[in-house]
């Protein structure tokens, strides 16, 4: 699957700005980023929901807007939310489905992978949230997919609901199936993702492997907690690099992170009786380079998914949407 | 084939479940026919008034169920995403809209039947010459009452098909023929309810089915016609999302 140059405006608004990644079979792809990044439009548009205002996708070699049906038994989808009707029963659901792909997978036994068995009678509207998304996920694999889209699958979900979500995706691309995933969780993508591309504010601002991005971005600096609002150009003057707080309570020191650097940090801890909580030197956490790449005009990011959820009511009201 | 099976099979299924969809589909003509037939209050104009209920009812449950619980069903299902979810599916548009034609229709024959058996039981005799052209009446009002459903269900939010689906039921089951006779409604009113879909549907169900009577041509005229514009708008305004 290759996106290149995908653009996205409602009216004025461009939501998507210019997006380029690939995603390739037997890989779990996680896009990743803030709301009203453009993960979701993006995602639209590649199960051909959203026109493109610019720029050239391909999903399985197809267009996923032009050749829409031609992909529908190809693809799987699992919307962030809706999509079922509230008085149905999941097993019925399934075999609904299943009703119209050539070779599915037995509603049953998928019931049984996504641990639903003992609800399978259960109207839709009374299965918990993570029981909801559960059947929501089975529905996205029913038609045997090649490629599988899922937006915000953990949402909502508890930590059994997550670890099923988990062990289906890895079975998906065991099998070779092409796997993208949004998500604003960075400890999922972290753990499931084998290449994962950031969005921000439409735009990819990283793309890569996660561990390759944590190195790109480890740079020369050392990371820690503490009590919010410490004295940082004294504990500057005495590691003799600028220290910055990144958020409240956590701090990142711009010198290489060598003993000396920690022993400097830690002494003045000490001297000043404060706590230290996760110190890291080296090798940061996916968390860590999103949050310095998405960092900045924090109220523009809230703005912009503002105004792309009026702009939505107008392009409904217009009547284009696809 | 198989696709349009399934949706049919889960349209079906989801209809028999939605209690509030059979009252308006089933109950209100049951009510009407049955209160009214043995109440005799209503000036039908027929010595026994279930000569003119019986042929009005079911042009009434053509429009309970093509209109009212398609437009409100689909309304929902649109509001809830079931909709933007089946366009990912290779179900197709066309097989969609057959299933939920067939769906109708399925409900339409439930609703003729019993309608029938209880309007018989309470002493109905319909000429038998009649059936062809209120059959052709039920299928064109079908098309003119679903397009109207789907029109309102395609553009508005939810809530607002509900509410719209049922004000109109009710505007049109009072001026369209289907519980007093035209004949009885002010002038005004009755010349704008011909050039509205119910009027003509029950013209053309009571006119076939009563022994001696005729369906007048401007019947067929209006109903044809909503039968060709309503769809062809719901098709022109859809918004799946």
């Amino acid at each position: 699957m290759e996106v290149r140059d995908l653009v996205i405006r409602y009216g004025d608004l461009v939501a998507v700005d210019g997006v380029s990644f690939t995603a390739a079979v037997g890989e779990v792809t996680v896009v990743l980023g803030p709301n009203g990044a453009g993960k979701t439009s993006t995602v639209e548009h590649l199960e051909g929901y959203r026109r493109a205002s610019s720029g050239r996708v391909r999903v399985l070699g197809l267009d996923p807007v032009a050749d829409h049906r031609r992909l529908t038994r190809r693809v799987g989808v699992m919307l962030q939310s809706g999509g079922i009707p509230t008085a149905i029963r999941p097993l019925e659901l399934l075999r609904q489905y299943a009703g119209f792909f050539p070779h599915p997978l037995d509603p049953e036994h998928l019931l049984d992978r996504v641990r639903l068995t003992q609800r399978a009678r259960t109207p839709f509207r009374r299965l918990s949230g993570g029981e909801q998304q559960r059947l929501s996920l089975a529905l996205a694999l029913v038609g045997r997919p090649e490629v599988v889209f899922l937006d915000e699958p953990t949402s909502g979900v508890d930590l059994d609901g997550r670890d099923a979500v988990r062990t289906i995706v890895a079975e998906l691309r065991a099998d070779g199936v092409a796997v993208v995933l949004t998500t604003h969780d960075l400890d999922e993508a972290e753990r499931t993702a084998d290449h994962v591309v950031i969005l921000d504010r439409g735009r990819v601002v990283a793309d890569g492997p996660p561990e390759q991005l944590m190195r790109d971005a480890a740079g020369e600096d050392l990371l820690f907690r503490a009590p919010a609002g410490l004295d940082r150009d004294d504990l500057a003057r005495v590691v003799g690099a600028p220290v910055e707080e990144v958020s409240p309570g956590e701090y990142r020191v711009g010198a290489a992170p060598d003993p000396a650097t920690v022993a400097a940090v830690t002494a003045w801890l000490a001297e000043h009786d404060l706590p230290l909580g996760d110190l890291r030197a080296g090798r940061q956490r996916l968390d860590d380079v999103f949050r310095r790449l998405t960092a900045g005009e924090p109220s523009s990011g809230a703005a912009s998914a503002a105004t792309g959820r009026r702009a939505n009511r107008a392009r409904r009201r217009r009547g284009a949407a696809g | 084939m198989r696709p349009f099976l399934s949706q049919v099979r889960t349209e079906l299924a989801l209809t028999s479940r939605q209690g509030e969809q059979l009252l308006v589909s089933l109950g209100i003509p049951l009510l009407v026919l049955v209160f009214f037939s043995t109440v005799d209050v209503l000036p039908t104009g027929t010595d026994d008034p279930v000569d003119f209920l019986a042929p009005a009812v079911l042009a009434l449950a053509v429009m309970s169920t093509a209109m009212v619980s398609l437009g409100i069903g689909t309304g929902f299902e649109r509001h809830y995403g079931v909709l933007k979810r089946l366009g990912a599916a290779p179900l197709g548009r066309g097989r969609w809209v057959a299933a939920k034609v067939t769906t109708v229709l399925a409900v339409e024959v439930v609703q003729w039947v019993v309608l029938v058996a209880v309007a018989v039981a309470l002493g109905w005799s319909p000429p038998a010459t009649g059936w062809a052209a209120a059959v052709l009446g039920a299928l064109l009002g079908t098309a003119a009452f679903a397009g109207l459903g789907l029109l309102m269900a395609g553009t508005l939010p939810g809530l607002a098909t509900l509410a719209a689906a049922n004000g109109l039921y009710l505007v049109l089951l009072l001026t369209g023929g289907m519980v007093v006779p035209l004949s009885e409604l002010p002038g005004p009113v009755a010349a704008v309810s011909k050039a509205l879909p119910a009027a003509p549907l029950a013209a053309v169900t009571t006119g076939a089915l009563t022994a001696g009577g005729s369906v007048p041509p401007w019947a067929w005229i209006s109903l044809t016609a909503w039968a060709v514009l309503a769809p062809l708008a719901a098709v022109l305004t859809f918004r799946w999302e």
